[in-house]
């Protein structure tokens, strides 16, 4: 089934949320390390090209989720869930969704002060439409590393709370979103 | 920044005060922008990069009866650096580099001149960049010197040294072809009124 109902995730919504997953991990990891490359290294250029490339494909696919996401109705949570624990969840949800795109416009905006535009895999380039303010790449790139260490700790709790619902209270909080409860 | 501000704006006094009385005192014309410090790399060995600082400031004095006592003090702002490329710029900000949030001013303050022939000299001073203060020297020529059209009196000069990234503190490795970096001082003064 493509489509989520109250039951569970539809298969677009897992293949998203799983494929965010890797990148958004990914991304952070290669950020780290690139930025640390020497001048010598035959990466120097090529990681940050991709990197960039990476951002926009998650920008893509960030838009197509949340038109997903209001385009289909939410699976209720599991019965088991306390109060709190829905209003935890459903406040880390939104926040990934507000880093996302915090750390993906911050991104933006380093590529493209001075109004260069943003590569994508050599296929396009996105242009660079509006430098909003001065300092734009120091500002952007401090939002940016800063955004990004919050979303990693976001993605622990979230990881965490997920092994918590699947080993310790037994629910299909986790197997939803594997897809393996219906 | 604002306690050596406070040190420069002192030290530009007390050597307007030790100067003698017959020595003209210019201030850099920093507001129309007849001066610029430029500074050049080489790339991988294959060719020449040209930046350049945007925002400084200063004064010197200058007597031709008497050129071993000239006397210049440069304010840098580190942060003002630019090479036309605002992801470069932002990483040569930042603390592989100059690091501009630790140490916001970059100053040059002259302690000597020498070699003094033809309009031409050699200029020994206190060079202070990321934190790190070393006597460096700057040859420099005079350019010309004259009645400007607007009431005012005008002197410029060139001048060009040579500095390794090492000697201070700049820790990131551009390879063997880019230790140095060679700095081009173009300066023109308007004496005081």
């Amino acid at each position: 089934m493509l489509l989520n109902n109250r039951q569970g995730y539809g298969s677009v919504a897992i293949i998203l949320h799983w494929l965010m997953a890797v990148l958004i991990i990914g991304l952070f990891a290669m950020g780290l390390w690139m930025v640390e490359l020497g001048y010598y290294d035959s990466w120097y250029n090529r990681a940050p090209e991709l990197h960039k490339s990476l951002g926009i494909l998650t920008l893509f696919i960030f838009l197509f989720r949340v038109a997903w996401r209001f385009a289909n109705p939410l699976p209720d949570p599991e019965p088991s869930l306390k109060v709190w624990e829905r209003k935890a969840s459903r406040f880390v949800h939104i926040s990934f969704y507000l880093l996302i795109f915090i750390v993906i416009l911050s991104g933006y905006l380093i590529s493209t002060a001075g109004k260069n535009p943003v590569p994508f895999f050599g296929w396009f380039e996105l242009p660079g439409l509006f430098t909003p303010f001065e300092h734009q790449e120091d500002i952007a790139g401090e939002v940016h590393l800063a955004a990004s260490w919050l979303m990693m700790a976001l993605v622990a709790l979230h990881t965490l709370a997920s092994l918590k619902h699947h080993f310790f209270d037994r629910d299909k909080t986790l197997l939803k979103m594997l897809g393996r409860n219906r | 920044m604002k306690i050596r501000n406070l040190v420069t704006i002192a030290l530009v006094f007390s050597l307007a005060s030790v100067t003698p009385a017959w020595s003209d005192e210019y201030v850099i014309d920093k507001k129309g922008q007849h001066a610029s410090i430029n500074f050049r790399i080489q790339h991988l060995g294959f060719s020449w990069l040209t930046g350049r600082f945007n925002d400084f400031d200063g004064e010197f004095s200058y007597d031709e009866k008497n050129p071993e006592a000239a006397k210049i003090i440069v304010n840098i702002n580190p942060a003002s650096i630019d090479s036309n490329h605002a992801e470069r710029d932002k990483h040569l900000r930042s603390d592989d580099f100059l690091d501009v949030e630790k140490y916001e001013t970059a100053t040059f303050v002259s302690t000597a001149v020498k070699d003094v022939a033809d309009g031409k000299a050699t200029l020994v001073g206190d060079f202070t960049l990321r934190g790190v203060t070393k006597s460096i020297e700057i040859a420099v020529a005079k350019v010309g010197e004259g009645k400007d059209p607007w009431g005012g009196y005008r002197m410029g000069f060139q001048g060009t040294t040579k500095l390794v990234l090492k000697d201070f503190n700049i820790k990131k490795d551009l390879g063997p072809f880019s230790q140095e970096v060679e700095l081009y001082l173009d300066i023109e003064g308007v004496r005081k009124q």
